[in-house]
């Protein structure tokens, strides 16, 4: 161990009361910080989960469509329109909405229908019956997490949406919806009953282009055809509803001032305390200054103090972390870790030790060698 | 012919400003020479540390000039001013300032490592500095483990072991017993042996006065004499009108007047 290593090690452990402050408040710092951008993570990833998993290559929607969620309506003529288009291979409608399902034991509950043909968005993570269930007519697929809401208990159960009848033919999991409401999937057709929208209405068109088709002349003549609708890919449809849900509604400034005040509590907590190490430690940074060390030795030595509380606080801070990602993996929001994420908070941690660091070096910049005689 | 290691002219230090400033030195003037040892003695307030930090680059005198080694440091900045003190000054102070979370070994490093030397040769000559003073069987201990007297030798282990032209000492026996004091000169006076190397000595200890080649007195920010080494009570209290504040004492353990003879007169 290098001598500038053992000393910030030993001025850091010295006063361990101090050292364990210094640890709480990195830790609470990360592990709000931790929650915060997990939740916005999550957030992000539900409200763009139904577009990243709806296979096509450009999506048609009704102009200014703000997010997958938006209720309006385009004609379903704009599917044989489409498929006109050269390089265009399939066009799947698709049809979205809220409807009311009928609990079993009285009352309703809302839920978001979403209707498409087999090539369109099917559900996925089955983990119970079958979707497309032909000898079920009135079959739709639920998310297990959803089971005590919808008042069901599995594959076989029914009920009513708009007087009609619900069948439940299929099982998924993990399908859940950050606005809490359950998600249904049927057909087309189903769906737009259970909505109660007219056939010749769709919410989405889903384009699949030929082989070697290029996008961007598919898309520009998609536009020369189409009135009144946008043609995005889905890239851009997703950065679009993200933008609406997280900056839009404020919900992700919320998540992100939530991380900025964690980061900026845990900073001066930080600098406080390695403020006041310093301080009991002036007399030896004054000895290290007279013996002839440059101001860069000195703010190495409590460069590396900040450091290592980094590193131990980080360490802790990842152990709650990983306990919390546990514990809220199951719920409607779950907090998410990614090796990214992790990465950045402890990039983030060696940040927010070395700025705190500055009070300490500012202090000892400033120091008079010549104390050591005074002492 | 002995070199000067360090040289004073005309030094004047004005410390604080406005009401409150005082003029610690005026007009002082001192030449260390290598292979002696100096002792700069004065009652408290007179100047001796504030001289001491002048010549050790520490500060920087209102006017004068001060050289080491004949480069003239006037003006340079702190950075400056660090590394003459890293080439060429070792300090030894009266607390000592050891590093206590260091063991001693580790304490002489230091003077090493904030010059860049570092690995197993550095390491080797920190025990070898620790063997020269008498603790290379405390080389692990901590201060907290070591008398007042190992501390202070350890401390000039951590002056000597980056080879400085000037050994700078302020009040090294201050806090020491008679034993322990003598055995802290005896090394300070061997170092001082070596023609290449002063030692200058700030203290009000009579009883080291033996072990000195000359005595500076200092009061009032001035010079007001100078005597061979090795001079004892009598002698201090006829150039010294304030002895008997000095609360001075003349044990008789220290090698009396043999290191005479090599003064140099430049007050």
């Amino acid at each position: 161990m290098s001598l500038i290593a053992k000393l910030a090690s030993r001025n850091l452990f010295q006063d361990r009361l101090r050292f364990i402050a210094t640890i709480i408040g990195i830790v609470f710092s990360i592990v709000l910080v931790t929650i915060q951008l997990g939740l916005f993570l999550s957030f992000e990833r539900m409200v763009s989960t139904m577009i990243d998993h709806a296979p096509a290559d450009l999506w048609v929607t009704s102009l200014g469509t703000k997010c997958f969620e938006d209720p309006s309506l385009i004609d379903k003529k704009v599917e044989t329109k489409a498929l006109s288009v050269p390089g265009v291979a399939n066009a799947v409608p698709m049809v979205v909405g809220f409807a009311e399902w009928s609990l079993p034991k009285g009352g309703v509950t809302p839920v978001f229908v979403i209707g498409s043909g087999t090539d369109g968005l099917r559900p996925w993570n089955i983990i119970d019956g079958r979707p497309d269930d032909r000898d079920k007519s009135y079959s739709v697929t639920v998310d297990r997490t959803y089971f005590s809401r919808l008042g069901i208990s599995g594959v076989g159960d029914g009920t009513n949406i708009r007087d009609l009848r619900v069948d439940v033919a299929a099982v998924t999991n993990g399908i859940r919806s950050f606005t809490t409401t359950p998600f249904v999937f049927t057909n087309l057709e189903r769906a737009q009953t259970y909505i109660g929208t007219s056939s010749n209405k769709i919410s989405y068109l889903l384009v699949h282009l030929e082989p070697g088709a290029n996008i961007a002349t598919v898309r520009k003549d998609l536009a020369a055809k189409l009135d009144k609708v946008d043609i995005m890919t889905p890239t851009e449809f997703r950065n679009r509803s993200r933008d609406f849900w997280l900056f839009g509604t404020g919900a992700g400034a919320a998540l992100f001032g939530g991380a900025l005040l964690g980061a900026i509590v845990g900073t001066v907590i930080i600098a406080q305390t390695l403020y006041s190490s310093t301080k009991d430690h002036l007399t030896e940074f004054a000895t290290l200054r007279a013996i002839g060390s440059s101001s860069f030795y000195i703010h190495k030595v409590i460069i590396c103090q900040a450091l290592l509380s980094a590193v131990i606080g980080f360490s802790l801070a990842a152990l709650i972390d990983y306990a919390v990602v546990s514990f809220t993996a199951e719920s409607a929001l779950p907090v998410v870790m990614t090796p990214p994420l992790t990465a950045g908070l402890f990039l983030l941690t060696v940040l927010m030790c070395i700025a705190s660091a500055l009070t300490a070096i500012v202090q000892v910049t400033r120091i008079d060698p010549a104390r050591v005689f005074k002492i | 012919m002995n070199e000067a290691v360090i040289e004073g002219i005309d030094i004047v230090k004005k410390l604080g400003s406005g009401a409150g400033q005082v003029v610690a030195l005026r007009g002082v003037s001192l030449t260390l020479m290598g292979g002696e040892l100096t002792l700069l003695m004065g009652p408290s307030g007179s100047g001796k540390t504030t001289l001491l930090s002048v010549l050790g680059c520490m500060l920087t005198p209102t006017s004068g000039v001060v050289r080491i080694r004949g480069r003239k440091v006037n003006g340079a900045g702190p950075g400056t001013l660090a590394r003459l003190r890293r080439d060429h000054v070792g300090f030894v102070f009266q607390s000592y300032h050891l590093f206590p979370t260091l063991s001693a070994l580790d304490n002489v490093r230091l003077a090493l490592d904030v010059r860049g030397e570092r690995g197993s040769a550095a390491i080797g000559r920190c025990r070898h500095v620790l063997d020269v003073v008498g603790l290379s069987d405390k080389r692990n201990s901590f201060p907290r483990e070591l008398s007042g007297g190992e501390q202070q030798r350890v401390a000039i282990a951590r002056a000597i072991v980056a080879n400085p032209s000037a050994i700078l000492a302020d009040e090294p026996t201050g806090a020491l017993d008679s034993a322990n004091g003598q055995a802290v000169m005896s090394i300070l006076a061997d170092i001082a042996r070596d023609p290449a190397r002063g030692v200058l000595v700030v203290t009000h200890d009579t009883r080291i006065v033996p072990y000195a080649n000359r005595v500076i007195l200092i009061e009032d920010g001035r010079i007001i004499g100078e005597e061979p080494g090795g001079a004892g009570r009598r002698e201090i209290r006829t150039l010294y009108p304030r002895a008997a504040a000095l609360q001075l004492t003349n044990e008789s353990g220290g090698p009396e007047g043999r290191r005479s003879g090599t003064s140099r007169r430049n007050v």
